[in-house]
Parts: structure tokens; C-alpha cells; sequence
């Protein structure tokens, strides 16, 4: 943070040259400010969940109180005795597994919307679009009726359905997008020697998708993750999320607030970790791959 | 502009495929071997998002409240009406549209400010856009919860921590303290949606920025185009459809928001918008018939803004393909 008067480094190749170089600082400045200013609540956050809790409401903040493990140990139950895992093992189940579905309806999708397209394939790509536009809360209702009769309400694997359907448009124009990076000639080529659709795809396609593979998977995971209006009408005790779990934790008396703030720390924190991971291809695959 | 190209292209590609066709002989069972891959991801998605869509259009139409079970049958366009009349419903469509487009005004002007910001080099560019996106990556419910306790609380919260703080270094001791949850309660579920948001409009628009040609740049820089005029007339125009995917790509996800609603207000105070209306008609009231009419006019709002939203993906898509 020391650096943030100096100029624009010099050894490093710069994109722009020219009338702006020498008033890169000011800028440079600003932007660091910026970054700051929206991290803020975020560290804000990471610092009180050190905190002990009578350390976390005090008016002025006390930033220099001393830190402390009390608000995770809270987390995970030391007190209250619930344990965090149920709830963070069915968001993952439910996460990763939607994800895995995701992946196996999306890759062979794409690849007969770009590699092999079929006739109007762009009708279809936008069929699958406009299905992501229609908002959720549009067909709970019958959801819901037809999983009660069913008998598949509080049960994790109708999230993983419905997750698998939330994601799967968003999963195949970004796969798409990266499909039609593959080189036409070697499929070509593989396709003359005699491979089969399946060799194709797992022997050529996957190695050269597979950062776009990674990048759809990691966005699937974060979406379904960070689901709460489906978790909260359809699961119960039995299949609740991360999400339904983390708005129990308010509680109507005694002090809690670094109790809230480690537990969303620690829900946020797969999310936290995928969506670093993805950094350069998240707006790829944010904009639906309209974006590069 | 984006018109005429989505009008046009369309018939080109069919024409395209008119004279490819001219050898039908071994056709049929090629054209099904290449749709085979694309049928499982195609059906599944049919069934489970158009089918119970369908579901809440028939519901819509009954009478059906899970209270009441005895008294369920068909009620006509009642439903429809008692929503369309109902002051709280009306309210919630008016707050469904101040807080989308207030979001997303904001988020893209704050994204716009940061992607132009980004846009250069300096020390440590690649660390404040880490911090830049954080916001984004932060559970949604987990976001809701910081903001109204850690930062909007009345007697302990950050900000009016802050104010206290501030005015002690004045040497004075009463410092203002608002209560920011029930004094402005739809401005503190958008700031804090606006929080969020922002990353993802500065992520969309710096790439847009990065994508721009920079010889036409260099070369209005040598005709003497000072830094207001590179803007104004280059790299705008450019930006112009970045921002509209960005806009429109937000409005859908903001027009859903539930998690902010929920957490923040419970729908109090007149911060309850659209989707938070059909969840409590639907979870507490459990008037099947009514909920599914809202759904229904959320589902002939959204169309509204897709509409667009598809218009511009599909002119950048095009653009991509050809």
C-alpha cells in the first residue's frame, strides 16, 4: 500500500504510453482509494468475526481490540451444540452434484451447437437464454405441489434438479463460447481416422475446453451455492443449505454479531475460493460468453 | 442499429442452409445424429422450467387457498384482479421497478468509474481489482446479514460507529446516529445491493474497454483529440453495448433479488418487492390461485426487460459468429 504515489512501473511492458503516463499516479491513487473503500465491509467483516463479542458492538468501532477464535468456535456450535456440517454438506452435495449434471447435459450440447451445429442452432441457444430470464419465483408454486406429492420436499436432490435447471442455460453458452475455440481441423482429422462422438469429445474436445470447462463449473457451483429462495420454501431440517442455515443464526437476544459475521465468512468461503479461481474467465462467463 | 442486424442475419443463415440442402440423400440420419447430443440438456430443461410454468398459469386461474382446502375450483380472471387491485401488490410492482433501476443505474455508473480507472496501468492494478471484485463474491445472504447488522445498526453498526468517531475527533460527543434500516429502507437495501452489483458491471465494461481498437485511438491522440473527445466520441460509442448487455444482463438478476429483500426488511416498510410479494402470498398466506397470478405478472414484467436483454446479446452474438 506504500506504493501508491509512485508512477507507472517501468519495466513492465505498458499498454498505454504517451500524454498519460505522468498522471498515472493521481489515477493510480483514486483507483487504490476505490478498491479500498469497497473493500471495506468486507474486511470490516473479516475483522469482527476476530473479535470478541462485546468487542464487536461498541460505538466508536473498537479496531484494536484483540482477536479472537470465539466467533468461528460459536459457528461451529461450541455453545449452542448445532452443528454447521449438516447444512454445509447439503449445500455442497447440492452444489457439486448439480454441477456434475450441469456438465454432462451442457458439454454434448454445446458441442452440437458449435462444433457440429444442428440446423437453427441460434434459435436454440436463445431458446435455452430465455428460459434463464423467466424468474424463478414463477413456477415454485407447482413445484412445490408436485414435490409434496411426490414426497421429495426437504430432500436435497430436488435443489439438485431445480440448481441443474437455473444453471444449465448460463453452462451452455458459456461452453459454446469455448467449443468454438476448439480447432476445426484436428476434429476433422479424428473424425476421418474413425472416432467415435464419444472419443472425440473426452480425447480432443475435453483438453482443449477443459479451462472452460473449469470456469463453467466453478460459476455452476457459485450460482447453486449462493441459492436461497428455492432452499427455503423446499427443504426443511433434514436437506436446509448453507444460506437457510446462516439466516438462523440471528438471534433476538444477547449479542451476536461476530457470531453472524464468522459464519458468513465461513459460508462465503467456497465462493470466495471458486470465484478467485475463475477470476479471468468470470465475465466470459457472467455475460453468457458475449463477453471475451 | 442492433435492429436491423437481428432482423437480417436470421434470413441469411436459413438461405445458407437452403443451399447446403441441395443433397438430401443421406440427410435425416445425419441431422438426427447431430441433434442427439443437444436432446437430453433440451428436454430436461423443458420439463423442468417450462412444464410447472404452465402449472402456475392453470393455478392462476382457481380458486385455491391451502387454508380453505374445500372451497377450490375455478375462479376465473378473479385472481388476477384482486392482484391488480390490491394496494400492496401495486406497491411492490412500483418497488420491484425504483429498486432494479435504481441498482442498476448506480452499479453501472460506479462499474463504468472503475473499469475506466482499471483501464490503466499502475502499481498493484491487479490486487485492487481482487478487491474490487470481492463484493461479488460474497454469499448473498452473508452480504445481507454484514449490512444490517454490522454496518447499518443503530447502536453498534460501522457507519454510525463511524459518525461517532469522527466528530470525537472534533471534541464533541454527540454525534448524529440514524437509524438507517427504518428511517430509508428501500435506499439501504439498494445501497447494499449496489455493493454487489458493482463488480459485475465493472467486470463487463472493463472488458469492453479492452476489446476497444487502440490504432484508432493512437491516431485521433496524433490529430490532437484531447482526453474528454477520446472519450466522448470513441470510446463510448464503443461502450455503448457493453453497457446495455451490462444493464440488461443486471435488471435480470436484480428484478429476482429475494435474498436482499428478505434478509434486510422481511418486505417491511415498503421495501417489498415482486418475487418477496409472491413468496409471502404463496409461504404464509398459502393463497395458491393468488401467488401464481403474481407469478404470472412477474414472469409478463420480466418478458418485458428480456425481450431487450435478448435483442443485445443477440447483436454481439452475431457480430462474434459471422
Amino acid at each position: 500500500m506504500t506504493s501508491t504515489s509512485t508512477t507507472a512501473p517501468a519495466g513492465r511492458p505498458s499498454r498505454r504510453t504517451g500524454p498519460f503516463r505522468h498522471r498515472g499516479s493521481i489515477w493510480g491513487l483514486l483507483a487504490w482509494v476505490c478498491g479500498l473503500l469497497f473493500f471495506l465491509p468486507f474486511g470490516w467483516m473479516l475483522l469482527t468475526s476476530l473479535h470478541s463479542e462485546p468487542a464487536a458492538a461498541t460505538n466508536p468501532p473498537n479496531i484494536g481490540a484483540g482477536l479472537t477464535l470465539q466467533g468461528f468456535r460459536e459457528f461451529f456450535g461450541e455453545s449452542t451444540g448445532v452443528s454447521p456440517w449438516p447444512p454445509l454438506i447439503n449445500s455442497l452435495t447440492a452444489s457439486i452434484a448439480s454441477t456434475v449434471l450441469v456438465l454432462v447435459l451442457a458439454v454434448p450440447a454445446a458441442y452440437a451447437l458449435s462444433i457440429k451445429p444442428v440446423r437453427k442452432w441460434t434459435d436454440v441457444m436463445f431458446f435455452f437464454l430465455s428460459t434463464k430470464m423467466l424468474p424463478t419465483v414463477a413456477g415454485l408454486l407447482p413445484v412445490y405441489l408436485i414435490a409434496q406429492h411426490a414426497g421429495m420436499l426437504d430432500n436435497i436432490w430436488l435443489l439438485v434438479i431445480l440448481y441443474t435447471s437455473m444453471n444449465l442455460p448460463i453452462a451452455v453458452w458459456m461452453m459454446r463460447s469455448f467449443l468454438a475455440e476448439v480447432p476445426k481441423e484436428i476434429l476433422e482429422a479424428a473424425s476421418i481416422d474413425g472416432a467415435g462422438l464419444l472419443t472425440i469429445l473426452l480425447r480432443i474436445v475435453a483438453p482443449v475446453a477443459a479451462p472452460g470447462i473449469a470456469a463453467t463449473a466453478l460459476i455452476s457451483f457459485i450460482f447453486s451455492w449462493n441459492e436461497l429462495l428455492f432452499a427455503r420454501v423446499l427443504t426443511g431440517v433434514v436437506a436446509g443449505t448453507a444460506p437457510v442455515f446462516l439466516t438462523g443464526f440471528v438471534t433476538s437476544q444477547g449479542l451476536f454479531l461476530a457470531k453472524v459475521c464468522a459464519a458468513a465468512v465461513c459460508v462465503s468461503l467456497p465462493v470466495l475460493i471458486a470465484g478467485f479461481a475463475a477470476q479471468d474467465k468470470l465475465v466470459q462467463g457472467l455475460s453468457l460468453g458475449a463477453v471475451k | 442499429m442492433t435492429v436491423p442486424l437481428t432482423a437480417k442475419r436470421p434470413r441469411l443463415l436459413r438461405q445458407g442452409v437452403r443451399e447446403s440442402s441441395t443433397r438430401p440423400a443421406n440427410r435425416p440420419r445425419g441431422a438426427w445424429a447431430r441433434r442427439a447430443p443437444l436432446l437430453p440438456a433440451l428436454v430436461f430443461l423443458i420439463v423442468v422450467t417450462q412444464l410447472p410454468f404452465l402449472g402456475t398459469l392453470g393455478i392462476s386461474f382457481m380458486r385455491w387457498n391451502a387454508l380453505d382446502p374445500d372451497n377450490r375450483g375455478f375462479g376465473g380472471l378473479a385472481n388476477y384482479r384482486t392482484a391488480l387491485t390490491d394496494p400492496t401488490l401495486r406497491s411492490s410492482i412500483t418497488t420491484t421497478v425504483i429498486l432494479t433501476a435504481s441498482v442498476v443505474l448506480v452499479s453501472l455508473l460506479f462499474g463504468l468509474g472503475l473499469a475506466l480507472l482499471l483501464d490503466r496501468q499502475f502499481r498493484g492494478r491487479g490486487i485492487v481489482r481482487t478487491m474490487l471484485i470481492t463484493p461479488f463474491l460474497v454469499v448473498p445472504v452473508a452480504s445481507a446479514l454484514l449490512w444490517k447488522h454490522a454496518l447499518y445498526n443503530a447502536s453498534y453498526g460501522l457507519i454510525n460507529g463511524t459518525l461517532t468517531w469522527i466528530w470525537s475527533l472534533f471534541g464533541s460527543s454527540d454525534a448524529p446516529q440514524f437509524d438507517w434500516l427504518s428511517t430509508n429502507p428501500l435506499i439501504a437495501v439498494e445501497a447494499s445491493l449496489a455493493w454487489q452489483w458493482t463488480p459485475f458491471m465493472m467486470l463487463i465494461l472493463l472488458a469492453g474497454l479492452q476489446s476497444r481498437p487502440l490504432d484508432i485511438v493512437e491516431a485521433a491522440r496524433v490529430d490532437g483529440a484531447g482526453t474528454w473527445q477520446v472519450f466522448r466520441y470513441l470510446t463510448f460509442p464503443h461502450l455503448r453495448r457493453y453497457l446495455e448487455l451490462a444493464s440488461l444482463l443486471g435488471s435480470i438478476y436484480v428484478v429476482q433479488n429475494f435474498d436482499a429483500v428478505f434478509t434486510l426488511t422481511s418486505g417491511g416498510l415498503g421495501t417489498a418487492n415482486l418475487p418477496y410479494s409472491v413468496y409471502q402470498t404463496f409461504y404464509q398466506a398459502h393463497d395458491y390461485g393468488l401467488a401464481s397470478a403474481q407469478g404470472v405478472i412477474v414472469v409478463a414484467c420480466s418478458i418485458l426487460i428480456a425481450t431487450f436483454a435478448l435483442r443485445t446479446v443477440s447483436s454481439l452474438f452475431r457480430e462474434e459468429t459471422s
